[in-house]
């Protein structure tokens, strides 16, 4: 879970600043967007990496999950949570949902199955006709939600995985997850919500 | 309710308590119990609960107890959800029913977990913990005579470090309190112990991927780091031994996988 989830933590970092691009204007996106296509070679090496990371971190998930269930034999009539973390609790249901917002999100934008009305090859103008549908945005900004919550865990739980984290340590990892996670959730989010609220045209 | 000073001295208690059979599904049975001393532990109420069954001509409920100081690690109750009881760093036998209201109604369950069978009640077979133990939680030592203390130098820092894992009484409650009744804490406990010391040295990997192993196959579950063997450990054991169990395992992985067999390799010169 840590070694593939590490690879789609700098996945999305790098996936965000590339967005950001949308602010610069449509120039700046259309041109990050025609260097990425004349670089094959890159943009495929970047697709298999993340195709089997994501496979692979479904894959070790659902192990987990089903594995844990039947350990758990139940558990207690009287639930008492002490400290499990709403994030860490939800991991699998916030992964699910992430995982239909990939699908989704690949359709849109990447085969463009879902119907998307503009005009020419701008980048700039498929995004900001995309998210002029009020449903889709919304549905955007929910998932990048659940991104955040699965984020805020799974980032404070590399450390741990990795043996590189300790009690002096374990507040700073936690805050650094949980702004790591916000900055990711906040600065996708801020692309449908301009173009919802006319700011970005 | 008799009072003392404006505070109640003994309660009045409606108990909810696990009633199984070995092999067989198990269920809750209701009983009240009065008169009971705030200063009394929880194991000292048991036992009054059992009194008064074997006084109706009752079954009495199987729980497991021994040193009642809070150091042997035999008591096991879950209550109220809580394995241990409501205070933290505690054994259900220095809990107090002085932590209890008047009228209060308590559910005591045994540890929930696949590899923690129930043997009657709230008795439970902790045996997969031994099983991890004998697969590498020791050193390998000529024993009869106890050798010069000062042969091996240990610092400060490290008998203290490898004291404060040593501190697991092996209850389980780590076990009873994780949502994927992981053994982590635990084995994370005992292999710090063994592998921070200089004693602990020469069985290092074999030890840390033999109980690993000896983990997994006990049906333990797996740890996603929710933290609640912390929040429950009676001995406050932290979630350390398992960054280092972690990272222990990972280098004797990488050492195993990279380790040389002193041959050629086939087809080679």
């Amino acid at each position: 879970m840590a070694l593939t989830g590490l690879v789609l933590i700098g996945f999305v970092l790098g996936h965000l600043l590339g967005n950001l691009l949308m602010f610069k204007g449509p120039a700046a996106l259309n041109e990050y967007a025609k260097w990425l296509h004349d670089h094959p070679g890159l943009i495929w090496t970047a697709r298999m990496v993340l195709l089997i990371s994501v496979f692979a971190h479904i894959w070790v998930g659902i192990k987990l999950s089903l594995e844990n269930k039947a350990s758990r034999d139940g558990g207690p009539a009287v639930d008492a949570t002490r400290r499990a973390s709403l994030g860490s609790r939800t991991m699998p249901y916030s992964g699910v949902v992430i995982l239909g917002f990939i699908v989704f999100h690949l359709l849109h934008f990447t085969f463009k199955s879902v119907a998307v009305a503009y005009q020419g090859d701008s980048v700039y103008a498929m995004v900001v006709a995309g998210f002029s549908q009020p449903a889709i945005a919304i549905f955007y900004i929910v998932s990048m939600l659940l991104l955040c919550l699965h984020l805020g865990h799974g980032v404070s739980s590399v450390f741990q995985t990795l043996g590189l984290r300790n009690e002096r340590w374990r507040g700073r990892l936690d805050a650094l997850a949980q702004a790591y996670a916000w900055f990711i959730a906040l600065g996708f989010i801020s692309i449908p919500l301009a173009v919802l609220t006319g700011c970005l045209k | 309710m008799v009072q003392e000073n404006g505070k109640a001295t003994t309660l009045a208690l409606k108990l909810r308590v696990w009633r199984q059979r070995r092999g067989q599904p198990g269920a809750f049975e209701e009983h009240a119990l009065a008169a009971v001393p705030t200063s009394a532990s929880f194991l000292e109420m048991m036992d009054m609960l059992n009194e008064q069954l074997i006084k109706q001509g009752k079954d009495t409920f199987a729980f497991d107890h021994d040193c009642r100081e809070g150091i042997c690690g035999m008591c096991s109750m879950t209550i109220n959800g809580m394995p241990h009881g409501p205070l933290p760093g505690v054994t259900t036998c220095q809990l107090h029913m002085r932590n209890f209201r008047d009228g209060e109604t308590i559910t005591v369950e045994p540890w929930r977990a696949r590899a923690f069978p129930v043997l009657k009640d709230l008795a439970v077979d902790r045996s997969a913990f031994d099983k991890v133990i004998q697969s590498g939680g020791f050193i390998t030592v000529r024993t009869g005579s106890a050798p010069e203390a000062n042969n091996i130098p240990v610092p400060k820092p490290v008998a203290d470090e490898a004291m404060d894992a040593a501190e697991c009484i092996g209850c389980g409650a780590c076990v009873a309190s994780c949502k994927n009744g992981s053994a982590m804490l635990f084995v994370g406990a005992k292999i710090n112990h063994l592998n921070i010391l200089p004693q602990g040295q020469a069985e290092r990997d074999r030890r840390t991927l033999a109980m690993v192993k000896t983990m997994d196959e006990a049906g333990f579950g797996n740890c996603t780091n929710y933290g609640e063997c912390q929040a429950h450990c009676p001995k406050s054991i932290t979630l350390d031994v398992i960054a280092k169990l972690n990272r222990d395992y990972l280098r004797a992985r990488v050492k195993e996988f990279f380790s040389s067999t002193g041959k050629p390799s086939k087809g080679g010169d």
